[in-house]
């Protein structure tokens, strides 16, 4: 990993930080998506990334994740850098990725789907972390032996949730997690996000088309235009700054 | 009647052997989605190095154990030498490395072996078996074959199931990405894979390949259990499996009732047929949509 930049004031900055995204250049080929985008998450936080489509949401996690490697730029995991590493030795080093589209493996029964997660976990503490989420998602221990193409959409959301929270993250990531959910189902599904935070003191990177929602639970706010931050602020304050909210966030 | 029986038996004991090629070839379509039309030349390989093992130390088992470990070596090696640069690249890529894999491992094999039939033993008897009168159609040896084939198969549906590299290797079969996200290590996974297929190719070469090996001996077996694998929907092990013994079971029949020079005709019919009629093979479900 060549690493041009030296380390200097940044690190220091961030190195209270769960996760530090330094000044990440990123894109598909000849396409630049992200303009040197820089991301702060304090641990035990929720931190809501918002912004128009092809803002350059996803493509920030994806770069965050390994699944596209940065052109420059660094990840800081508790301030160790990640960039440029694949995607499966991101999620070793502690980062859950829960991709929008939900990404349950549908041939695999809910119990196998959930299994996958907790491999990355010793051996002696699969069986109690299993027992922990069954006891969270009740509907997934009563569907832990069907096919996981079984599921409604809500349902296949909480088991990627669990699937994640399984890997025992230090960092979740979590891509449009409300997207096609029924408005009831959403609101469960952003309730269950907020507890994550205050039980488990989990660091959250939460992608949100719908801003009003994802401020509600975030802590801290970021908005993204053209592969740009335009703002970075405590969520209260992004939800009530009424010409960044017309401008950028449509509400 | 007993014809009947006849002809029914042997055509199982045939259809195991397609059976197993045909299993290696599903490993390895589920995983990369390569179709691996080097997989009898690497069987025929491994039969070889046995071959030169049982003549050397005179054991036939060690000969037979050194196949199936030289398999795995060598399904391991052509995944990453060979077919690791091409993943992700057009499907026409892999298809055109592995036929050239298969060329090069049939010449290779003449240089270093010749190209003349081998005498090659077979595990056990070859005289029929049969229950007081009735001959059965078939041997001790195939008796063998099936139990070898069977219990690979089981072994492998076991491991798949109930391991953790099952559950890694399924996961990376049916959603790589996914797999990935989950800190699954989807290449080594892709290895295993290829490594699992020599495996049960380098036992198919050892079952079929007796009494004679040459360069080309598997080329027609390769055919055929191409066919199972497709006749079984190239998605499932047990469709694999399953559409082995059916192709055994009717390649009998026709052998036995219309003449065995008849049997890799209809072999090509039967391909062509699913192909045409039910491309996703006989035993595949409406294929699952992922979301």
């Amino acid at each position: 990993m060549s690493d041009s930049r030296p380390a200097g004031r940044g690190q220091l900055a961030n190195a209270a930080a769960a996760l530090a995204v330094e000044d990440i250049t990123a894109g598909y080929g000849a396409v630049r998506v992200l303009h040197g985008v820089s991301v702060t998450a304090a641990p035990g936080t929720i931190t809501a990334i918002l912004g128009a489509n092809g803002a350059g949401k996803t493509t920030l996690l994806r770069a965050i994740d390994g699944s596209i490697r940065p052109a420059s730029g660094r990840v800081l995991l508790d301030g160790t850098d990640l960039a440029g590493r694949r995607p499966e030795e991101v999620a070793r080093a502690g980062i859950a990725h829960v991709p929008e589209g939900q990404g349950v493996i549908t041939e695999l029964t809910v119990a196998e789907n959930l299994q996958l997660g907790l491999l990355l976990r010793p051996r002696a503490d699969r069986a109690a972390a299993a027992a922990e989420i069954y006891q969270r998602f009740g509907v997934l221990a009563e569907r832990k032996n069907l096919a996981a193409g079984t599921l409604s959409g809500g349902e296949r959301q909480m088991l990627v949730i669990a699937r994640a929270l399984a890997t025992r993250p230090r960092v979740l990531l979590l891509d449009e997690p409300s997207l096609g959910l029924a408005p009831k189902i959403v609101m469960g599904v952003l309730h269950l996000i907020q507890q994550l935070r205050d039980e488990s003191s989990l660091t959250i990177i939460l992608v949100e088309q719908n801003a009003r929602s994802a401020l509600a639970i975030a802590d801290t706010g970021i908005v993204l235009n053209l592969g740009a931050v335009v703002a970075q602020a405590r969520a209260s304050d992004l939800a009530t700054d009424d010409a960044l909210r017309r401008h950028y966030l449509g509400f | 009647m007993v014809e009947f029986l006849e002809f029914t038996l042997s055509g199982l004991a045939a259809g195991m052997v397609y059976a197993a090629i045909a299993l290696a070839l599903v490993l390895i379509w589920r995983g990369t989605r390569v179709l691996n039309y080097s997989q009898g030349a690497m069987a025929m390989l491994t039969s070889y190095i046995a071959l030169t093992v049982i003549n050397e130390t005179g054991s036939y088992w060690l000969g037979f154990a050194v196949a199936l470990a030289a398999g795995l070596i060598l399904g391991a090696v052509v995944e990453r030498t060979v077919i690791r640069p091409v993943t992700g690249k057009p499907p026409l890529n892999a298809v055109i490395v592995s036929i050239g894999l298969l060329i090069l491992l049939e010449g290779l094999a003449g240089v270093l072996y010749g190209s003349n039939n081998r005498s090659f033993p077979f595990a056990y008897s070859v005289n029929g078996l049969s229950i007081g009168s009735v001959a059965l159609g078939i041997t001790r040896n195939d008796l063998f074959t099936a139990v070898a084939v069977l219990g690979a198969a089981g072994l492998l549906a076991a491991a798949f199931r109930y391991t953790s590299a099952g559950l890694r290797l399924r996961a990376t079969a049916f959603n790589a990405g996914v797999a990935r996200l989950l800190g699954v290590r989807v290449g080594r996974m892709l290895t295993l894979g290829w490594a699992l297929a020599g495996l049960i190719g380098a036992l198919a070469g050892m079952l079929v390949t007796p009494p004679l090996l040459n360069p080309n001996s598997m080329d027609a077996i390769f055919v055929l259990g191409f066919t199972a694998a497709v006749i079984g929907g190239l998605e499932s092990p047990v469709g694999a499996v399953a559409g082995g013994l059916l192709l055994g079971v009717v390649l009998n029949y026709a052998s036995g009732y219309l003449g065995s020079e008849s049997v890799n005709l209809f072999g090509l019919a039967a391909l062509l047929l699913v192909l045409m009629f039910r491309p996703t093979g006989l035993f595949s479900a409406a294929p699952a949509r992922r979301v």
